[in-house]
């Protein structure tokens, strides 16, 4: 199984290539076109700079300004217990040198993501919505997904991967602006089609239309295929395909759409928090595969292992070409099966109450518990001394 | 000149083919110990929790004495249990009563309505777990140590610097069939 990082890397590598050549390519023809002939390497340098400061800001910023942005909460084992231990039973599952950290956000959507450079300094986090739905073993499944991307290092692939097409965007956009508003001196000083300028600007105009699509494409592409690979390692670290396919099922049937997901964090995530429709099928825009095809693929697989997802996706998707790296199948565990499958639906109901009680002691509430049984939470702008029970009518001091 | 250039690159690879190859050995090696290790955490957590999961079950289960003792007892044979091997069985005897005891504590809705039991029985639950993920873990890993170990052209390597093949953690038979299936819900 760690056959596949090596493999990732290289894929990563070769992605990261083309990525990063299609910036040259901008850079070049674009000092071409607006600082004449010879601009070329300067229109390079200047990129390359743009992009460096980018990737800086994005290595040491990513993981607090994703878990910042989606209002995430960091939780001790204290608060919830149920999902930290999902948490740590993963870690083990998948080999990992550390347990992340884990965090939780406040939003009845089911979703969860991972973030982290190295798997050293990873954190997960799940919405309350996604344990208010699901049950321990489905639970195990959406941590395992996660897990998978950490410990195949995607996050690292997918920040590297964004922040090239984010360059590449911001450059064509400058650049077209430009164009719109000054215009090329080249053409202006000098006929053009005399030394080939006329060339270069439809070139340059060409590559400044087509190269942001192209980027945002391939990076796309590349986190449609991280998403079978995190699917496929979930079910060997569970040794439960059912498990994750349930819990996909059931995030898909919900209703609610995570309300602080953006276009630029949604890859993150273990389904698209902003496209609900489960019957559209994978276009070149999607950043998933579509959900049913996930479930239907980890149904037919029978056991957890990569070989048996590899087949079954051939089969789900009449491909002759799987998607699992030729060197993990032959990695693939033969050992004995995992643990004794129990379903602890009362953990499902433990998380619920965990995960407000949680919310509701990060806001400041205030908890009297009465003696008829019922638990009052007085938010913290109650103005009045004394609160009544409404169910019994005993009085508290607050 | 030339041929004793070709040589020369030859026997670099050569070396670096080698030290790439004792380095892979080594590195799984200390993976096959980190892996154990982590078992053995878990394994030594679940030990340490017994004796509160029996302090809090005993006011309750006072009638249950014969499945509270199979517990204890357990228990007991890990710490006398001397090689790896007596030791699984141990832990395997372990798994088995400690399953009887909550198959039984279904039948005490006192006990289930405890915070303190519900707690502890996620807590031994979520071990027994992580007990069989770590475990699986380290199988994978033996493995791998295993291939490499025995199959061309690495195995020549391995048999030069007296790296061996490890063993793989197995439960027993025995208390495997012993376990029964519980339905905690």
């Amino acid at each position: 199984m760690w056959e596949q990082i090596a493999a990732n890397r290289r894929k990563s590598f070769v992605l990261v290539f083309v990525m990063a050549l299609l910036l040259a390519a901008l850079g070049w023809f674009g000092g071409e076109y607006f600082m004449g002939k010879g601009g070329g390497p300067t229109g390079v340098v200047i990129a390359l700079v743009v992009w460096f400061f980018m990737t800086l800001t994005a290595w040491f910023q990513g993981d607090n300004v994703m878990l910042t942005v989606s209002g995430a909460r960091k939780v001790e084992k204290k608060d919830l217990p149920i999902l930290f231990n999902v948490v740590e039973e993963m870690t083990l599952a998948a080999g990992l040198p550390k347990m992340p950290a884990v965090y939780v956000i406040d939003d009845p959507a089911p979703n969860a993501f991972a973030t982290g450079r190295r798997p050293e300094t990873a954190s997960v986090a799940v919405t309350s919505g996604l344990l208010k739905r699901l049950s321990r073993d489905e639970l195990q499944g959406v941590i395992a997904h996660e897990m998978a991307h950490v410990r195949n290092r995607d996050i690292q692939l997918m920040l590297f991967a964004g922040v090239l097409a984010g360059a590449i965007v911001i450059l064509a956009e400058i650049g077209l602006r430009g164009m719109w508003f000054g215009g090329g001196r080249s053409r202006s000083r000098r006929d053009s089609g005399q030394d080939g300028s006329g060339i270069i600007a439809i070139v340059a105009i060409v590559l400044m239309i087509l190269a942001p699509i192209l980027a945002q494409l391939i990076y796309l592409a590349v986190s449609r295929k991280r998403e079978y690979l995190a699917d496929a390692s979930a079910a060997a670290f569970t040794r439960y395909p059912e498990g994750l396919a349930s819990a996909l099922e059931k995030i898909s049937r919900a209703p609610d759409k995570l309300s602080r997901a953006t276009s630029a964090t949604a890859p993150m995530y273990i389904i698209n928090p902003l496209k609900r429709s489960k019957k559209m099928a994978a276009n070149a825009t999607s950043t998933h595969p579509p959900i049913d095809e996930r479930i239907r693929i980890l149904r037919a697989m029978g056991s957890g292992s990569f070989a048996a997802y590899d087949r079954s996706y051939m089969k789900i998707k009449g491909a002759k070409k799987g998607v699992i790296p030729g060197s993990a199948l032959t990695e693939d565990p033969i050992g004995p099966a995992a643990p004794v499958r129990e379903k602890v639906s009362a953990s499902q109901r433990e998380n619920a109450r965990q995960v407000d009680d949680f919310f509701y002691r990060q806001d400041g509430y205030h908890r009297i518990e009465c003696p008829c049984g019922t638990v009052l939470k007085i938010p913290p702008d109650f103005h009045s001394q004394v609160a009544k029970c409404p169910r019994c009518g005993t009085v508290h001091k607050v | 000149m030339l041929p004793l250039l070709i040589i020369l690159v030859l026997i670099v690879i050569v070396i670096a083919w080698v030290v790439g190859l004792y380095n892979g050995l080594v590195r799984l090696r200390n993976q096959v110990k980190e892996g154990w290790a982590q078992v053995d955490v878990q394994l030594k957590r679940r030990f340490d929790l017994i004796p509160n999961l029996m302090e809090t079950v005993k006011g309750y289960m006072s009638h249950e004495r014969e499945t509270l003792e199979a517990v204890t007892k357990a228990r007991a044979a890990i710490s006398g249990s001397g090689g790896i091997p007596e030791r699984m069985l141990a832990e395997g005897g372990l798994t088995a009563a400690l399953g009887r005891l909550f198959a039984v504590s279904e039948s005490y809705p006192d006990l289930k309505a405890s915070t303190n039991f519900l707690s502890l029985q996620e807590e031994l639950a979520s071990t027994e777990n992580k007990i069989s993920f770590a475990r699986q873990f380290y199988n994978e890993t033996v493995m791998r140590m295993n291939n490499k170990v025995q199959m061309f052209p690495s195995n020549i390597i391995a048999g030069m610097f007296n790296f061996k093949a490890e063993t793989f953690f197995e439960v027993e038979d025995e208390a495997e069939r012993e376990a029964p299936k519980v339905d905690f819900s």
